[in-house]
């Protein structure tokens, strides 16, 4: 498949979707949100081999700090983002510094512990956040002064789908770099990383904070295109589900990310439409087909569907 | 002095002393071996010396300065590097990718994350030269998870050669290589470069004596006696604690 | 609260924070087990407890039985589902990867809450305990609701019991050996396998009781899984892994902690819980007694 394919597909997905549902905007560029949020859990994660259920930690200060800044500094979104960009960023390398001392299942509670925490804090401080009411007020200036939000989401969704296919690329770069290639070394070995001369731990902060920042980045988004932030973007249920959408479209590549995060929020929209419970049916039957039956995520099933077909033809003859 | 020097050097585990008051020189050029049954402490002594492990008592030294208190990936930077004991290539990458690795960080350039991997071509003729020294060009492109437990090995020596180290520490080259296939290891480690210093940490007597020009016994944590392989194998001491069980 | 004075705060502090931190010993401690012997991460632990606390609901309440036999008849029927559970699923996800494992008991819980919402719905589901329990009882120096004199005694009998189990029996010799170093016990002829069994039901019965005798502090609803599934690990990761004393420290540090909290600073009490958890595992990653490095 030439190189250029996949992507320009995805686009023209992208597109189409735009022009199908002109009434499902606001579900479209909420899908493409959380693209960004499990394409950083992907780099964290699905490369650098980090286990963590409190990407909602960086995700949540996101969208604090760029709704923050939408009230009280600027209204213009691209320095909103930076903003959103650089807290979250900021958070995840003060606490990676604490988090990429420990692993398994100490590392995992801990991140828990750092979201629940970012979680109480933002309730207690009800003066600067709103607390359970959410941040209110957001109003932000047109994108690039040229393209002012509307009321049915069009600016909304192509804003969220650049600043998405813009991270994919740069994530694409960053992987394949030299750096890309040791994070998938540390999750490989990461004893053999160290002995080739690697500091696993500052690699790991490293990674760490780069995921914290695109985190961030999403959440800043979705702070800015729906103009709340609810105590909501620090729950567990967030990171829990970004990582499910992960391992649903396979860990540790970019196209994984996507697909799953696809999947999970399209099965979530209508199954969750009729009952919520009848929901958890679904997803957890998926979930346990996946991690069951196609290890590797659905991105891999095309191909483990062949090797069966091929597998039962030589069986056959 | 140049090269490794260690004195007194000891380990304790708890009331459990695994290595005791060990003197030992490795200078350039070196091929020295070191044996000794089971549980002698072989590796605690090659942890010792790449820092995985700290000693209790004792010092390092590297061409004269004390390198105790420094971690692996430090003492890696200096030049001295190991291979391991049981494998832990990064089986899912390629051997290419398994070579590009050690020689970018090498270069300090672990953190570059812009140019693509294998864009620089110094790093990839160097890559293309160790997979010939190594004889594993035909399978550079497959993952290193697929290849023959052999050819691992190999991958192994190639990458921990590719951090052009002063000081290569082979912690059990030939285990777990078929019989077959152990000349493609002694080949490997003949080729090796002549200045650099090689300690040997071997089971199998045979490809001890075909390499190492100096060979050290361990036993219970200490060093028994060292001398030239026609010295060790005709130690009455030898004989009796180490090779006459494994040779009958 | 009808506080006198501060003696009256502290006593009550102890005394529900004793009670609140059985219930968290009883329901962790078999997570601790598991996790420390099967080295799983489990986070569908705390579906067992809703099993119980569900079965008792349904016992009681719909059937109208007595709350020993409703009590009874809700282990017994965990104990059947946590079983076969454990040798048709779990028995697979031991082999898994971290991850996958997360996954996995994620999927097995959603799957309980929604079992569970499909027999009895979403609403809460009270247990009925004896009256008896609301009465209260004078210890001379201090009134106390029975209920919460039954949870401490409950809770000091498991402990006393699993001591007892663990220290003194042969099972207890081999499950302590198995925790320590699973290929040696196997080489030892230990079968493991059933060994993992017999630790996975006993876990489970003991968070069905918990959940049961907990349902006043941790309201039995469908959700109940999801809501305190990281309290329950919090406290296995603390005490550390397959440390039974390790989790009853723990989750009776907590259990105080943050009933202190409630009773003092009640808005601080959830940043005061974390901030303790995190400081703790960061001086101490492997838990406060825990062997296996997480």
């Amino acid at each position: 498949m030439k190189s250029w394919l996949t992507p320009f597909l995805v686009l023209a997905l992208a597109g189409a979707a735009f022009l199908l549902f002109p009434y499902n905007l606001a579900f479209l560029t909420r899908i493409l949100i959380m693209i960004l949020l499990v394409l950083s859990l992907d780099l964290v994660l699905g490369f650098a081999g980090i286990a963590t259920l409190g990407q909602a930690a960086m995700y949540g200060t996101g969208a604090y700090a760029a709704g923050l800044f939408a009230v009280h500094a600027s209204g213009n979104p691209l320095a909103g983002l930076l903003v959103g960009a650089f807290a979250g960023a900021a958070l995840a390398l003060v606490s990676g510094l604490l988090l990429m001392r420990t692993r398994g299942l100490t590392l995992i509670m801990l991140t828990i512990a750092v979201a629940s925490l970012c979680l109480e804090a933002a309730n207690q401080l009800r003066g600067l956040t709103g607390g359970a009411d959410g941040l209110r007020g957001i109003r932000m200036q047109p994108v690039l002064g040229l393209f002012p939000f509307d009321f049915a989401g069009q600016t909304g969704y192509w804003y969220a789908l650049s600043v998405t296919v813009l991270v994919f690329a740069g994530l694409a770069v960053l992987t394949r770099s030299a750096f890309g290639l040791s994070l998938r070394g540390i999750h490989e070995s990461p004893a053999r990383m160290a002995a080739i001369g690697v500091s696993v731990y500052w690699r790991q902060v490293a990674a760490y904070t780069i995921g914290g920042g695109i985190a961030g980045i999403a959440g800043a988004l979705a702070a800015q295109i729906t103009q709340l932030v609810s105590l909501e973007s620090y729950s567990f249920t967030i990171s829990a589900e970004a990582l499910i959408m992960l391992i649903l479209g396979g860990a540790g590549r970019l196209y994984g990310a996507v697909i799953g995060t696809v999947i999970f929020m399209v099965v979530h929209h209508v199954a969750a439409a009729n009952d919520p419970f009848n929901w958890l049916f679904v997803i957890g039957a998926l979930v346990l087909f996946v991690v069951f039956l196609v290890p590797n995520g659905l991105v891999s099933l095309p191909l483990a569907v062949t090797r069966l077909w091929k597998g039962a033809r030589h069986a056959r003859a | 002095m140049q090269g490794l020097e260690v004195r007194g050097l000891s380990k304790r585990f708890g009331g459990l002393t695994v290595s005791e008051n060990i003197d030992f020189d490795l200078p350039p050029g070196a091929r020295k071996a070191l044996i000794g049954p089971n549980g002698a402490g072989k590796s605690t002594f090659a942890n010792l010396v790449t820092g995985i492990l700290r000693p209790s008592s004792g010092e390092i030294r590297f061409d004269g300065s004390d390198i105790g208190g420094l971690d692996e990936p430090r003492r890696v930077k200096l030049g001295i590097a190991k291979t391991f004991q049981i494998t832990t290539l990064f089986r899912k990458l390629t051997v290419r990718e398994n070579l590009r690795l050690p020689i970018l960080e090498r270069e300090k350039r672990g953190y570059s994350m812009f140019a693509r991997a294998g864009s620089s071509p110094e790093t990839e003729a160097e890559v293309a030269d160790l997979l010939e020294q190594f004889e594993l060009t035909a399978f550079a492109d497959r993952p290193v998870g697929l290849l023959a437990y052999g050819q691992q090995r190999l991958v192994e020596m190639a990458m921990t050669l590719a951090l052009r180290p002063r000081v290569l520490i082979l912690d059990e080259p030939a285990a777990g290589v078929p019989s077959s296939e152990t000349h493609l290891i002694v080949n490997a480690i003949e080729r090796l470069p002549k200045d650099l210093a090689v300690l040997i940490i071997e089971h199998d007597m045979d490809l001890v004596f075909r390499v190492a020009r100096s060979i050290v016994v361990l036993v219970a944590g200490r060093i028994l006696t060292e001398g030239t392989p026609a010295q060790i194998s005709a130690d009455p001491k030898v004989r009796e604690l180490y090779l006459g069980k494994s040779h009958g | 609260m009808s506080t006198g004075d501060g003696m009256g705060l502290f006593l009550n502090i102890l005394v529900d924070g004793a009670a609140y931190g059985m219930i968290l010993f009883m329901i962790a401690v078999g997570l601790s087990v598991t996790m420390g012997l099967m080295r799983v991460v489990n986070l569908a632990h705390g579906g067992f407890a809703l099993i119980g606390g569900t079965l008792a609901h349904w016992a009681g309440q719909d059937l109208g039985l007595a709350f020993p036999l409703a009590l009874a008849v809700a282990m017994l029927g965990t104990l059947a589902i946590a079983l076969p559970l454990e040798r048709l699923v779990y028995r697979r996800i031991y082999g898994f990867g971290e991850l996958q494992q997360v996954l996995a008991t994620i999927g097995l819980t959603f799957l309980i809450i929604a079992a569970v919402n499909l027999w009895q719905g979403s609403a809460l589901l009270p247990v009925p305990l004896p009256e008896s329990f609301a009465r209260p009882v004078d210890l001379g120096f201090r009134t106390l609701p029975l209920h919460r004199l039954v949870v401490i005694g409950s809770g000091l009998a498991v402990i006393a019991g699993l001591w007892l189990l663990l220290d003194r029996s042969r099972f207890g010799i081999r499950l302590r050996a198995a925790v320590d170093n699973r290929g040696t016990a196997s080489a030892l002829g230990i079968d493991t396998d059933r060994i993992y069994m017999v630790a996975f039901g006993l876990g489970a019965l003991l968070a069905a009781l918990g959940g049961i005798l907990g349902a006043e502090l941790l309201p039995i609803d469908a959700y109940y899984p999801l809501r305190y599934m990281v309290l329950f690990l919090i406290v296995v990761a603390v005490g550390g892994l397959g440390s039974i004393a390790g989790s009853f420290a723990a989750a009776l540090g907590l259990g105080m902690i943050e009933t202190a909290a409630r009773y003092l600073a009640p808005d601080l009490a959830t940043i005061a819980f974390f901030a303790i958890v995190i400081l703790v595992l960061a001086l101490r990653p492997q838990g406060l007694m825990g062997k296996v490095s997480a």
